[in-house]
């Protein structure tokens, strides 16, 4: 199991495997977003005090999961590359910085629009607000470092020194936030007490969440399969890839 | 071996602090920055009396915290650039020990002063004497916090030739907690309740940042070089 799991980790491995799962990634991204929208938009049943702004949700709370789970995975990957020194993981990481930084800008976005009709404001100094906010300054913090150091293999390890002082600090900053002064609503779905929302609401919520981590793996997966290709461009086997085109 | 980590240690410092005291405007630029900085606030802002006292706290706490950043390249630059920082890597004392002592001098020649200088810049913007003390005090729990954490920036831009805008952008958000809680602090003590839950948060931080940031400087150096 594991010999094989390292075989994978090579980039020929991985280009023809990812290849061979991208088309089935794709159709169930389709599948879950179409199913997903229009349960969320149409077949859900409308909020008695926010009337049907409160639709927004089903993109604005899947896209604010996302941007924290993305860094995780970024983090993750980059510890791996600092630890293991594995390229695909150095690869995986890099090209999770600019679909985690759209997906907190989704999130901040949504949250504004929804946050007009509701509070009357766009933009609130909210813990959650902020955090989110200081989320996005982390990813863009990454990519210019990234861009900044021209040696690739040391602007990978910088960058992933960087994303694990990030994730230590993100915590310390969502608490410290969180205490400083709060308007959000706190979450309607936890782990420990499960979910505050009425199933009908809750399960279009499920569809979408899935539907965008769907989504991640397969821009991720098409991203990654870019770089590999570009990095390899003079190894025999992209050569073969592409005189079989 | 660790005594001769420890004399390694004291001697970088002793080294460091004289290299400090030599080229003065490295540590007196920051304070001067700090000063001005803070004395622009009541030209933009109108010199009213009340205003000013209620903001004071937070303009001193995030013009000390901008002073510090601005000076953080100085922590590895001009090692970088002659070859020094190569030679301690090479040295067989434990190198997150050796990045403590140059963070420890940066705190000395920026953190301490800008805490000192900071009753001065409190009185001018009106603020009462109890809060001042509460601003030194959370300045010197804060500052150190400041070098820390920004040490990681400095090490991970030193080998950039502009890297002073892109450190910015990589230690502010990291700055975040700290600033909340050391404002928060003086606002919390100036209302009459008990300051002592944000100072025993900043500790917190502080021994925190004490223990892993080194850590990641001395590895984000090893990158860098």
């Amino acid at each position: 199991m594991w010999k094989y799991l390292l075989k994978l980790t090579s980039f020929k491995n991985f280009y023809q495997f990812s290849g061979k799962l991208l088309p089935w990634l794709g159709v169930i991204t389709f599948i879950l977003f179409v199913v997903g929208l229009y349960w969320s938009l149409v077949i859900a049943p409308i909020d008695y005090q926010q009337k049907d702004s409160y639709r927004i949700l089903y993109v604005h709370v899947p896209a604010a999961w996302m941007s924290l789970f993305v860094y995780i995975v970024m983090a993750t990957s980059g510890a791996i590359h600092l630890i293991w020194k594995t390229k695909l993981s150095e690869v995986i990481a890099n090209n999770c910085a600019p679909i985690g930084a759209v997906f907190t800008f989704l999130a901040l976005v949504t949250g504004a629009i929804w946050g007009q009709p509701t509070w009357g404001t766009w933009w609130v100094w909210d813990a959650r607000l902020t955090s989110e906010l200081i989320l996005l300054f982390l990813y863009i913090g990454y990519m210019s470092l990234h861009s900044a150091i021209e040696d690739r293999a040391s602007a990978a390890r910088a960058a992933a020194i960087l994303a694990i002082v990030g994730l230590v600090n993100i915590p310390i900053i969502h608490y410290s936030v969180d205490w400083w002064f709060t308007l959000h609503q706190s979450a309607s779905i936890s782990v420990s007490k499960g979910s505050s929302m009425h199933p009908s609401m809750y399960w279009p919520l499920f569809v979408m969440a899935t539907a965008f981590k769907f989504y991640f793996a397969t821009v991720l997966l098409m991203r990654t399969r870019n770089d590999i290709l570009e990095r390899d461009q003079n190894a025999n086997w992209v050569q073969e890839q592409e005189k079989s085109l | 071996m660790i005594n001769n980590s420890l004399h390694a240690f004291t001697s970088i410092v002793r080294r460091d602090l004289k290299l400090a005291m030599r080229n003065r405007s490295e540590w007196t630029n920051p304070l001067f920055f700090f000063f001005l900085a803070c004395s622009l606030f009541p030209l933009g802002i109108g010199p009213g009396r009340d205003t000013l006292e209620l903001i004071a706290p937070g303009i001193i706490w995030v013009t000390a915290l901008l002073a510090a950043m601005l000076s953080l390249e100085s922590i590895f630059r001009s090692d970088f650039e002659d070859g020094n920082l190569e030679q301690l890597m090479l040295s067989p004392h434990p190198f997150t020990i050796l990045v403590y002592a140059k963070v420890l001098v940066h705190w000395l020649v920026t953190g301490i002063p800008l805490m000192l200088l900071s009753p001065l810049l409190g009185l001018i913007l009106h603020m009462p004497a109890d809060g001042i003390l509460l601003l030194m005090f959370s300045l010197l729990l804060g500052t150190p916090v400041l070098s820390l954490i920004g040490s990681i920036g400095a090490a991970l831009t030193v080998g950039l030739k502009r890297g002073g805008m892109l450190l910015s952008l990589l230690i502010l958000p990291l700055y975040i907690p700290i600033l909340i809680f050391g404002t928060g602090a003086v606002d919390v003590g100036l209302g009459g309740l008990d300051a002592s839950g944000h100072f025993l948060l900043m500790g917190a931080i502080l021994i925190m940042a004490l223990t892993l940031a080194p850590l990641a400087a001395a590895a984000a150096l090893r990158v860098s070089i």
